[in-house]
């Protein structure tokens, strides 16, 4: 087992309020390890600052090995991140094809060149098509992405980040929104990319949750106040009060 | 966000080929004056489709892009010696260079903002151009510079106006073909991506600064070679040509043609000087000249495409078939 990624002591401040405070994770190669707790817990602040959209206050954060704390979302995203939205976030007018493909251009170094059919590139189409595998998505690939199902847009978001290859995932409520069949079928998405992954859920469907996790770390107003395997969470008293309780 | 009209469909490929044959056989049939008249047509087109590539394309809204345009215009001009003409061989590549090194150097600071910031600063810096070229008597001033001879070619002579018409149209053709070709190259998809989501791009691994520092001096340089011919023309070069209301025009053609294809933004140039000249010829009715009020009817005219035709003129031709592929 390999660890890919440990955050230590992370906070983020906004003014006076600490959205995240003192929060340390850390993502196993495949494992999955995911973080619950009720709305405005942080869950996002955190997702945010392991991929550099936001900077954090104090704390560190290592992955594979080097110091990442404060790159910039792209450096850390050519360093082996990948991350999906809680709100999807692709691009619209481009077909689903087009989305995957503009993803695993991000990795070639052919990006610049100014004089050649972006579609000629043998190795970034290759890329792009077991993305869109992946995520069952090639019937779709001529669509335009603005126009496919939500629960289509959802695996698009997958699709896109597992394009860039990366080792660690975060993934920030996959679920969201889903019907049941629907999310079913990524459930089986993410069981199938886990091996070769490390990754953290973020996740409201506690169904999915049990179910995928090895790992669960629970936050409540910016901190954690449980961490560790989905049995201990389950029979965790404090845990119960805060957050799987009112659930229930 | 809606997208672009990037693939032109098959009936507005028919229009964009009979238009360049038409402007091939235009001065067969025009006098010189009309030649002379479409020969600045196509160069106000070619500087439209540079600004295209940074408006319609990657998404920034660039309202200094005259800048370039003028400061390529006055390098041929202090490079033409008083006495006789100086070679089109390296004065135009050197001009266009120019522009692109004083795109790459303003778009270092500017490239980085966004949105309404975006559009405040390429304003203030093609301001300050302006402005050092209008109060510095050494820059020729207020009163600009007089280009004596047009450069010379050695094949061709371009002081025939029909050699010069054709070179024109050379490079309206070479500038369309090469902006086509970008488009659909994987830097073009690139610039297109961040237009759409930036912030996406970031996240899926792409330094969008330097993509976006890239278009900026490219269009810089095209702009330029467009104020080259310019100057070329014109046989003089002042510093409105870097002015404001330069800027706005450009936009206001690939606004008015259609954003983010380069055919729109010919299109769009040829008819904006159209209008502006049929305007500006409108009578006089009792007191009121109307000709003379040409910046009012071209205002309400844009209003009224941007109303309607959101997507310009291109756009409407397009509307019939995006609404038979929707229906299947």
């Amino acid at each position: 087992m390999t660890e890919l990624l440990r955050a230590v002591g992370l906070t983020k401040r906004f003014g006076g309020l600490a959205a995240v405070s003192e929060v340390s994770i850390d993502l196993w190669q495949g494992r999955i390890h995911a973080v619950i707790g009720p709305n405005g817990a942080g869950k996002s602040t955190l997702t945010n600052l392991l991929s550099g959209d936001l900077a954090p206050t104090s704390g560190a954060i290592m992955l594979a090995g080097h110091d990442v704390t404060g790159w910039s979302p792209e450096r850390i995203s050519r360093a082996g991140l990948g991350r999906s939205y809680q709100k999807t976030n692709i691009f619209h007018p481009f077909t689903v094809w087009e989305n995957v493909r503009l993803a695993a251009q991000s990795r070639r170094p052919h990006p610049a060149r100014w004089l050649q059919l972006a579609s000629s590139f043998v190795d970034t189409n290759e890329r792009a098509g077991e993305a869109l595998e992946l995520a069952g998505l090639t019937q779709r690939r001529d669509a335009i992405a603005g126009t496919i199902s939500h629960g289509e847009q959802r695996q698009l978001e997958i699709a896109m980040t597992l394009a860039t290859g990366p080792r660690v995932l975060l993934l920030d409520e996959p679920l969201a929104g889903m019907g049941h069949a629907e999310a079913e079928r990524m459930v089986e998405l993410l069981l199938k990319i886990k091996p070769g992954h490390a990754m953290m859920l973020v996740e409201h469907d506690m169904d999915a949750v049990f179910t995928l996790a090895d790992q669960l770390t629970v936050m409540v107003n910016g901190q954690v106040i449980a961490s560790g395997t989905p049995a201990a969470i389950r029979e965790d008293a404090n845990v119960q009060s805060a957050y799987l309780g009112e659930e229930a | 966000m809606k997208a672009n009209l990037e693939t032109l469909p098959r009936a507005l490929q028919a229009v964009v080929a009979l238009g360049l044959f038409a402007l091939a056989v235009f001065p067969l049939f025009g006098t010189d004056f009309y030649a002379q008249m479409v020969a600045r047509m196509m160069i106000l087109a070619i500087f439209a489709m540079s600004l295209d590539l940074l408006l319609g394309v990657t998404g920034l809204v660039s309202l200094g892009h005259a800048a370039f345009f003028g400061l390529a215009g006055y390098a041929l001009a202090f490079l033409t010696p008083a006495g006789e003409a100086v070679s089109l061989w390296w004065t135009l590549p050197l001009a266009a260079a120019a522009a692109g090194l004083a795109a790459l150097i303003i778009g270092f600071f500017v490239v980085r903002t966004h949105g309404i910031y975006f559009i405040m600063v390429t304003m203030a810096f093609a301001q300050m151009v302006f402005f050092l070229f209008f109060d510095n008597k050494v820059l020729g001033g207020s009163d600009g510079i007089y280009v004596n001879f047009k450069p010379s070619a050695g094949l061709f002579d371009l002081d025939n106006k029909l050699v010069f018409y054709y070179f024109t149209l050379a490079m309206l053709l070479l500038v369309y073909a090469f902006l086509r070709r970008v488009l659909f190259s994987p830097f073009g998809r690139v610039l297109a991506g961040i237009r759409i989501n930036e912030h996406r791009m970031r996240a899926i691994g792409y330094s969008t600064f330097g993509y976006k520092l890239a278009a900026f001096s490219l269009a810089g340089a095209l702009a330029g070679l467009a104020g080259y011919l310019w100057a070329a023309q014109s046989g003089f070069v002042n510093p409105e040509l870097m002015g404001f209301q330069m800027s706005a025009h450009a936009m206001m053609m690939v606004i008015l043609g259609g954003m983010g294809n380069f055919a729109g933004a010919i299109i769009g140039a040829f008819a904006f000087e159209y209008l502006l000249e049929w305007f500006k010829d409108l009578p006089a009715i009792g007191a009121v000249h109307l000709g003379k009020h040409w910046q009012l009817w071209m205002g309400l005219f844009i209003v009224l495409v941007v109303v309607f035709a959101p997507r310009g003129l291109l756009g409407l031709a397009e509307r019939r078939p995006r609404k038979a592929t929707s229906d299947d």
